[in-house]
């Protein structure tokens, strides 16, 4: 192994530990769907891998993020200004519902 | 409740009674079911005979959520302890009482410890319930099943029959699909289908669940997906009531045999339909008058009639 790949091999190990850990958590990009009148909105939205995703219920009602499909872990259920937030690190179209209001749904796209 | 004084009401039927009631009922309105189509009639018009012909009385409560705490009513407990102490305050005993979901606002197991010490005050000798899909998250209602179940299905729906009365509990909060509404599934129908093969035309059937059982609202989720398929097995028989809670007023609608109902709540209002943004808790009231927008309902089997009188009661 060169110095040159030496050094890259620890950047990235460097940049994954960054990720993985809480102290940088603030570092992975974020992207917020807000809970507001029983919809999520934006209703789709659109994201690079490894966005951590954050949902946050403005709603006087509890509400549930619950992936279709199971594709992602589900939520617990989110009283009024609790959030939820997961990393969506695979490329894909994920469906997800409201598993109290089932008429509630959105979609997070990671390109 | 129109007899509900029973010194009074071989002396003193009409005006008088009716006056008596309407004290204690606060602005109640009564409704008789006869051949499966609703009327309205005015309380003085059922002394006597009508009266004397009731069998017995059951009363449905619903959506009493304990765990909310907001407007427009912080103090849930309370207002599930008005409308029990309502039930309670009548010389005609109701038999037994229905609650139609949503005894929790989380399913926390504090809240359903809650609602259990409070229902210890119901005089009457047993509710039944079926959950609300606020009764089972997280645990697909293991929880609520556990401690209010009737275990007569792994699925939680049970049947029981009650002075010539079928009663069947349907769970519909369960399961439930993206952009779907209530269902209650193939196992729960196949089951249905089978407990009612056996009655005969002439049994009144009252059925109850928490999610309404037909298409009442779908934009705001009111309804649930498969509840046509359960009509189509209920259509031969002369009386069904269907009573179901979740939309927190009441909302009615007749279907040749089928009578529908949704109850109020012990806790909040909800808007009418389309009459929000959305149908989270009403709180846009006058003040103090809460209680005219939570309630009770009785209701009434009259012997020989195949007909069921249903009866509203606010808490005012």
């Amino acid at each position: 192994m060169s110095g040159w790949q030496a050094w890259l091999r620890a950047l990235a190990l460097g940049v994954a530990a960054l990720g993985a850990g809480p102290a940088a958590a603030g570092k992975a990009p974020e992207a917020k769907v807000e809970i507001k009148h029983f919809a999520f909105a934006p209703e789709v939205l659109t994201v690079t891998a490894g966005t951590r995703v954050i949902w946050t219920n403005r709603d006087d009602e509890p509400h549930i993020v619950v992936s279709a499909g199971n594709r992602f872990a589900s939520s617990k259920a989110m009283d009024t200004d609790e959030t939820y937030a997961t990393v969506f690190d695979k490329p894909g179209t994920y469906a997800y519902f409201c598993s109290i209001h089932p008429h509630m749904v959105g979609t997070v796209i990671v390109r | 409740m129109q007899d509900h004084d029973d010194n009074q009401k071989e002396a003193v039927p009409g005006r008088r009674q009716f006056l008596h009631c309407m004290a204690w009922a606060g602005a109640g309105t009564l409704w008789l079911m006869k051949g499966g189509v609703l009327q309205a009639h005015a309380l003085d018009g059922l002394a006597g005979d009508e009266a004397a012909d009731a069998s017995f009385s059951f009363v449905q409560i619903s959506d009493s959520h304990i765990g909310f705490h907001k407007e427009p009513n912080p103090d849930v407990v309370a207002t599930l302890r008005a409308a029990l102490a309502k039930i309670n305050a009548q010389p005609d005993k109701p038999d037994f009482l229905l609650h139609t979901g949503d005894l929790t606002h989380l399913s926390k197991p504090e809240e359903f410890d809650t609602l259990s010490g409070v229902m210890q005050e119901a005089k009457a000798a047993h509710t039944f319930y079926v959950p609300g899909e606020h009764d089972v998250i997280g645990d697909n209602g293991a929880e609520f099943f556990r401690r209010f179940g009737q275990h007569q299905s792994s699925g939680g729906w049970y049947s029981f029959d009650h002075r010539g009365v079928h009663f069947v509990g349907l769970v519909n909060v369960l399961n439930l699909k993206a952009g779907g509404f209530g269902s209650l599934g193939a196992d729960q129908l196949a089951w249905l289908k089978k407990d009612l093969a056996s009655r005969s035309a002439e049994t009144p059937v009252v059925v109850f669940a928490h999610m309404p059982l037909w298409q009442l609202y779908p934009q705001w989720g009111w309804g649930t997906d498969d509840s046509a398929e359960a009509m189509s097995y209920l259509r031969r028989f002369g009386s069904v009531s269907v009573l179901n809670g979740h939309i927190h007023q009441i909302q009615q609608k007749v279907e040749g045999n089928i009578t529908f109902y949704t109850a109020r709540s012990t806790a909040y209002p909800q808007p009418a339909p389309g009459k929000a943004d959305a149908p989270g808790p009403l709180k846009d009231i006058a003040p103090g008058s809460l209680q005219t927008y939570l309630g009770v309902r009785e209701v009434r089997h009259v012997r020989g009639k195949q007909a069921l009188a249903v009866t509203e009661e606010v808490l005012a």
